[in-house]
């Protein structure tokens, strides 16, 4: 009965632990560790997650290992005695100044990839040309912003140098999906216009939080390899906090396509918007001209309705 | 009064310790008596009936959380219920369940183990008691017209009325007010009682590792406890008065709330798990039959833990816009709480080093506690380097830490206090039997529910969506997960039956069915109203062993423990306890 209770609490654990090891292999790559491929931050964020692994694997199998063992070989068996220690200090010391240092390798690991995932790099030469910004964010200051606004339950995307004081009034926009070009260095101005959103698309690295009043950045880098495929290529993702009870429809797409596509393609929204926009001016002026002075609906500002497309032109979701 | 044999006191025999306890009027009976009761053994055993009550519910709609997702784009449930039921499944787990159950605990077991004969504050007790049943009756009403929908940190602006304005978030409101309150009220009296009423010769080195969790608790919760009720005073004037404190649109601040709510949220954490660290460090000695390795370190570390607590909320807002420099610090700091807690966990396993361990079902909760903590606390590490945490926040993988650190390191605490104490609170003995069948589905069921979510988070899978596209491995993942939580739930279901078995049925335990170490055996069980008639001197951290291997010295082995004598009314002098 006793020894049963000790090989079935070896079993368990045993199980348990093999368990998720033994899944590596059948599952996806990606099980073990976060999404990435899309980004070098977000590769860098994932040789993080496996360094912190590795060293936590030693941590967890050494302490487990112990726990077990202990729990195994010092059961109550007849005539054996309980040793009476109460405590050793340079064994306690020593435990304390190990955790300690663990954790100031660890700390030491961050400071070395931190700069690279959170500064962004230069754009590639075969990437967009871009003009000098007011934005000194990598290096060379050149970096192609997009303006990305969480609201219930969709993300808005205007391609503006400029998010603030509706200096980007006029520029092109997109719902849902966002298109840029390969090789190029994207800075990302991430707000909020009701609730609290978060933008996080795996590949592409970190989650930042788009908070009412506030901006957060975020970059990201697509390698030229994913433009290869027609179309591009999509990286998914979805709000990751909390904004009501459409919460888990608000997805994200990012396209990456070559310099040429997403030059084509941003000449087509705007034509697209123009369109849409004198269309809309058309029709506001024949019912202004049937019941006057009875519509209280504005110019037709961008983001208004014109403005909410289900998008043409991203039909390639594999 | 009944009859009272004193002890002869002849100065140069010291008495024989005996179990002196006895009643004194007889013990009120029917309801009316519960609710007037101001004893806190009676109020701790209302507490631990009506948080376990709130378990079961917060443990229903767990498992309808699980069944929505447990395959692909699932519609059973409708978004707005879903939202309510994780809502509701946290905050009720959190401050109706794990929080006031350790003052459950705490309320039974404090006085007992200093040497008490109740609370310092009797009274206040039971009020404590009645506003933790009115919060939870007022939130738990919200049911009937419309319940929160923002999850348990229900942050800004969401919380407004523009977003949410029915009563449910208003209801959730007067919930932290209440239990707040409760909480608040109950953690002075355990401080003044803990500071004032200890046995003679109990000095700060021989409390009970449990009340010194206890303690460290009571001060957690004055110093956090004001500011979330402040925060949401703010919350209930910016929805009915006109102010605008979270109000981005008015120049109020949504982050505001972010950082008053994890000022409270984090020692919320330590509030939890540090009084399940006291239970766990309870039961290995006395089932290792071992003292407690390194009682100072352990401690201190509670301290430290306490201290250090207090100083790490904003790893919680890691991806919010926040400078480099404030991401660095509370990185630091959140490594820096590591040191603490592996200390107790390298304490707890060197205390079952080469002792001999009886392997009751208390002691295979602890076992199982550290076990898991363990991973619970190694899987903060990862979410204590910001850019890691980058990509897990808000995920699946937060929410398989947080429940192997709140599962793992509270409620199987928790379970391991029960199984440990419940023969004192009853009188009789939990089924072994059913407590271990219980422990192993409890086990296996946890870790087949919450492992596999950590890889369900790293591949895409935020928190709090009520549905998931059938992409990568998550409808793999998801359907594990559901299976590991109706296994759980059924692990709890056994040791329901079996408290419910044992009330009626169980073994009788007789006053120190474990052999334990501390004050609360040296009484009978359950304990009479006013505990003990008198204890004698504490002499060490473990009294309950002094006094057994006092009896067995003067009794030359013919009576192992200290058993109450026939007519139950022996008496330890007063005056004649030995030298003073």
């Amino acid at each position: 009965m006793a020894s049963r209770m000790s090989r079935r609490l070896l079993l368990t654990l045993l199980v348990v632990v093999a368990g998720a090891l033994l899944l590596a292999p059948i599952a996806s790559a990606d099980l073990f560790s976060p999404e990435s491929g899309g980004s070098k931050n977000a590769d860098d964020i994932d040789w993080l997650y496996k360094a912190t692994f590795a060293i936590a694997l030693i941590v967890f199998i050494g302490v487990e290992g112990v726990l077990i063992y202990s729990v195994v070989k010092f059961k109550a068996r007849k005539g054996a005695v309980a040793a009476q220690i109460r405590g050793n200090t340079r064994l306690e010391i020593g435990w304390t100044v190990g955790a300690a240092v663990v954790l100031v390798v660890l700390a030491t690991l961050t400071f070395v990839k931190l700069d690279s995932i959170r500064n962004p790099p230069d754009s590639s030469p075969d990437g967009l040309q871009l003009a000098d910004t007011s934005r000194r964010l990598p290096p060379n200051g050149k970096a192609l912003n997009i303006c990305v606004n969480g609201q219930q339950y969709i993300w808005r995307y205007t391609y503006a140098a400029d998010c603030k004081g509706g200096k980007n009034l006029g520029a092109p926009f997109s719902y849902e999906e966002m298109v840029v070009p390969v090789n190029t260095t994207v800075t990302l101005d991430i707000e909020a216009q009701d609730v609290a959103h978060s933008w996080w698309i795996p590949k592409l690295g970190g989650k930042f939080d788009a908070i009412p009043g506030y901006t957060n950045h975020t970059w990201f880098k697509v390698p030229g390899k994913f433009a290869t495929k027609p179309g591009g290529t999509v990286f998914f993702g979805q709000c990751a906090e909390l904004c009501g009870r459409n919460h888990a429809n608000m997805t994200a797409r990012v396209r990456a396509v070559s310099v040429t596509e997403y030059q084509a393609w941003l000449e087509r929204r705007k034509a697209d918007i123009k369109a849409a926009e004198q269309a809309a001016a058309q029709q506001r002026k024949q019912l202004e001209g049937s019941t006057a002075n009875s519509n209280p609906a504005g110019p037709a500002a961008p983001g208004q309705n014109p403005a909410r497309p289900t998008d043409a032109s991203s039909t390639q979701n594999p | 009064m009944a009859a009272t044999v004193e002890a002869p006191t002849t100065p140069s025999v010291a008495p024989l310790p005996q179990v002196v306890a006895h009643r004194i009027d007889p013990a009120p009976t029917g309801w009316t008596s519960w609710v007037t009761t101001t004893d806190h053994k009676r109020i701790g055993i209302m507490y631990l009936v009506l948080t376990f009550g709130f378990f079961i519910l917060g443990g229903i709609e767990a498992l309808l959380i699980r069944l929505q997702l447990a395959v692909p784009n699932n519609d059973l449930l409708t978004p707005q219920t879903y939202n309510a039921l994780f809502t509701m499944h946290g905050t009720t787990m959190i401050f109706l369940f794990v929080v006031p159950v350790m003052a459950g605990f705490g309320n039974y077991f404090v006085p007992l183990m200093i040497g008490a004969r109740d609370m310092a504050f009797p009274k206040l007790n039971a009020l404590s008691f009645w506003l933790l049943a009115a919060g939870g009756i007022v939130f738990y009403v919200s049911l009937f017209f419309s319940p929160p929908e923002c999850g348990w940190t229900c942050y800004a602006p969401l919380n407004e009325t523009a977003y949410l304005p029915s009563g449910g978030v208003d209801a959730w409101i007067f919930l932290i007010h209440l239990t707040g309150l409760s909480s608040l009220v109950g953690a002075i009296n355990f401080y003044v009682t803990i500071a004032n009423m200890r046995a003679p010769g109990m000095g700060w080195g021989r409390l009970p590792l449990f009340v010194w969790t206890i303690l460290t608790y009571a001060v957690l919760l004055i110093l956090a406890l004001p500011v979330i009720a402040g925060a949401v005073t703010l919350l209930l004037t910016d929805r009915h008065f006109g102010t605008h404190f979270f109000d981005a649109t008015n120049g109020g601040s949504p982050l505001l709330w972010q950082h008053l709510f994890w000022f409270f949220g984090h020692p919320e954490v330590y509030i939890m798990v540090l009084p399940g660290f006291g239970i766990i460090s309870e039961v290995l000695p006395v089932f290792a039959r071992k003292p407690i390795f390194g009682y100072k370190a352990i401690a201190a570390a509670t301290v430290v833990i306490a201290f250090l607590g207090l100083l790490v909320w904003a790893h919680h807002m890691f991806t919010t816009p926040s400078p480099s420099l404030v991401l660095i610090f509370f990185m630091m700091s959140s490594f820096l709480i590591a040191v603490p807690t592996g200390v107790k966990i390298f304490n707890w396993i060197a205390t079952l080093w080469r002792g001999t361990i009886e392997y009751t079902t208390s002691l295979l909760f602890a076992v199982g506690f550290i076990g898991t903590f363990l991973i619970g606390g190694i899987t903060g590490i990862f979410v204590a380097v910001f850019p890691v945490d980058w990509q897990l926040h808000d995920t699946y993988f937060i929410v398989a830490h947080f429940h192997y650190v709140l599962m793992g390191g509270a409620v199987f605490a928790i379970f391991s206090g029960l199984y440990y104490w419940f023969p004192k609170m009853s009188g009789r003995m939990l089924g072994e039997g059913l407590g271990k069948t219980s422990f192993w589905l409890m086990l296996i069921g946890f870790h087949t529910t919450f492992l596999v979510q950590h890889s369900a988070g790293m591949e895409g899978m935020p928190r709090r969506i009520y549905e998931y596209s059938d992409i990568k491995d998550l409808a793999v993942l998801n359907m594990i997960s559901t299976i590991g939580a109706f296994i759980l739930g059924l692990g709890i279901l056994v040791s329901a039956i079996n408290v419910l078995i044992s009330l009626k049925k169980g073994p009788i335990a007789g006053p120190d069915p474990w052999k334990a170490n501390t004050l609360e055996w040296f009484t009978t069980s359950p304990p009479p109203i006013n505990n003990f008639d008198s204890v004698p001197r504490i002499r060490s951290v473990e009294p309950m062993k002094d006094i057994r291997r006092q009896v067995l010295a003067q009794t030359g082995g013919t009576e192992a423990s200290p058993a109450p004598t026939s007519v139950e009314a022996g008496r330890l002098s007063a005056h004649g306890g030995g030298e003073h």
